[in-house]
């Protein structure tokens, strides 16, 4: 067949660049996803918050990037800094010449703060979940805050919000194709410079396809196995 | 921030609302039309029936839309003769349909399985009682089961209405000037940063729309519920198990 030989690796083939693609393609998704969540947990922090601004800032944050479209939040996060970046340059060195974002950077940056909305949503629900008795209880045994929130908050939560963290995750992998459009030689844009290449479109977005589905089939696989780990305790009814 | 160019390229901006509007309006409906058998299907006990049902949905649910948008637009172009043959190829030629053909089958997967949790979550008893009125499993799915799975999944359904109204955005990149397609043009000639900002207001705005008028059809769909409102909004859309 001669579709198996486009996919051959060296200069024949396509295989090498389109695996070097994927691994762009999870380098960003698995550098956006602590990021991502440490906005989470600071977004989902300030909604919970007594403070009335940072309840308003928290609600604010995620009403406006979870309504806008990821595509967008990237143009504004790419076109956005890269002006700051070079104002701030340019006030700094007025000679200098114009430096351009990384699109890797600013596909993470991008990525994190759709995260973070979302996130931030899934684990104010896990906090707001907890069992306030066991808290109560925590404290009456004297636990310092941060000793309450490591062993008796962080292992619930964990439990709570995996199956909406789950999601998110397998939102994300597929979120990261936006990025190609920003030229960052993630998979989905090795296979469009190979498509440019062999005139073979159908053959090879459909193997891009193969690959991010079963990279999302392999992420629910692990997550279900999590999951069965983190409710080990649970009684079923 | 001046507003020349909202000003001079505003209308613009509000075709590119209308094809937004127009081009996931069209795709939701005939998702919703293709979504309400296959979900059926998906139910069924029949492994042939909902076996390829279930492959359908991990696929659109499993791989980018904008990979699917290529794979259609472009892909289409290497069966071009073929295409021709059947008379097919004015569909595949023009972006417009292909972004429309990608759309609803993505959001047919979506909604499909919204629905498979409606279904699924009518209560057994109610089933019982159709079945001991006698009635036949067209009718019991028209009158007793189908109802009440739009009922439980109404609220999901609302939130794949907005995922969809976003991810169309995608459409900008096979050349459609829709809201995100008009946005970047406009970028491009004034490189005014502002343009975007009134794009994310205005998609905002949608979707906030959206919102309300879901909301509204809700409270018509579950009269008996109007007394005691819970509070939606306040409660996150995330599968949390009660504790107790």
């Amino acid at each position: 067949m001669d579709n198996l030989s486009l996919l051959a690796f060296g200069s024949d083939g396509w295989g090498d660049e389109l695996l070097s693609g994927l691994l762009v393609t999870i380098q960003l998704a698995a550098t956006t996803l602590p990021l991502g969540l440490l906005i989470g947990f600071a977004v989902a922090g300030a909604s919970l918050s007594s403070h009335p601004w940072l309840r308003r800032f928290g609600r604010g944050y995620t009403t406006a990037a979870r309504g806008i479209p990821e595509l967008l939040t990237l143009f504004l996060v790419y076109n956005g800094i890269a002006m700051l970046l070079n104002a701030v340059w340019r006030w700094l060195d007025p000679e200098a010449g114009f430096v351009e974002l990384s699109p890797f950077i600013a596909g993470v940056i991008a990525l994190s703060v759709v995260f973070g909305a979302f996130s931030g949503e899934v684990l104010r629900g896990a906090f707001q979940a907890l069992d306030r008795g066991q808290i109560e209880a925590g404290q009456a045994i004297g636990l310092s805050r941060w000793d309450l929130f490591r062993f008796i908050k962080l292992p619930q939560i964990w439990r709570f919000a995996l199956p909406g963290l789950g999601n998110l995750w397998v939102n994300l992998i597929k979120d990261t194709a936006l990025v190609s459009i920003i030229a960052l030689n993630d998979l989905l844009r090795m296979t469009n410079i190979a498509v440019g290449a062999t005139k073979k479109p159908f053959t090879f977005f459909l193997i891009a396809c193969a690959a991010y589905w079963l990279l999302s089939i392999l992420s629910e696989m692990v997550l279900a196995r999590l999951e069965e780990r983190a409710n080990r305790g649970v009684r079923r009814a | 921030m001046s507003f020349d160019t909202i000003i001079q390229y505003g209308h613009l901006l509000l075709e590119g609302t209308w094809l937004t509007i127009k081009l996931s309006g069209l795709a939701l409906v005939v998702g919703a039309l293709c979504a309400m058998p296959m979900a059926v299907a998906r139910c069924s006990d029949r492994r042939w029936l909902s076996r390829p049902v279930r492959v359908y949905i991990s696929f659109f649910r499993g791989t980018p839309m904008l990979a699917q948008l290529f794979l259609i637009y472009y892909g289409a172009g290497q069966y071009r003769h073929e295409l021709q043959a059947l008379n097919l190829w004015w569909l595949f030629r023009d972006p417009f349909y292909c972004a429309l053909v990608t759309f609803a089958l993505n959001t047919t997967a979506y909604q499909t399985e919204l629905l498979r949790g409606g279904i699924q979550g009518v209560p057994r008893g109610e089933i019982e009682a159709a079945k001991a009125y006698g009635m036949s499993s067209w009718l019991r799915y028209r009158l007793i089961v189908l109802p009440h799975a739009y009922r439980i999944a109404f609220p999901a359904l609302g939130n794949e209405v907005i995922l969809l109204l976003k991810g169309s955005a995608i459409a900008s990149v096979v050349t459609l000037f829709d809201l995100m397609g008009q946005t970047r043009t406009i970028f491009a000639k004034t490189f005014d940063f502002s343009i975007y900002l009134w794009a994310a207001l205005l998609y905002l705005l949608i979707t906030m729309l959206i919102v309300r008028v879901w909301r509204r059809l809700e409270d018509r769909l579950n009269p008996h519920l109007r007394q005691r409102t819970v509070q939606r909004s306040s409660t996150p859309a995330v599968a949390v198990a009660p504790t107790e």
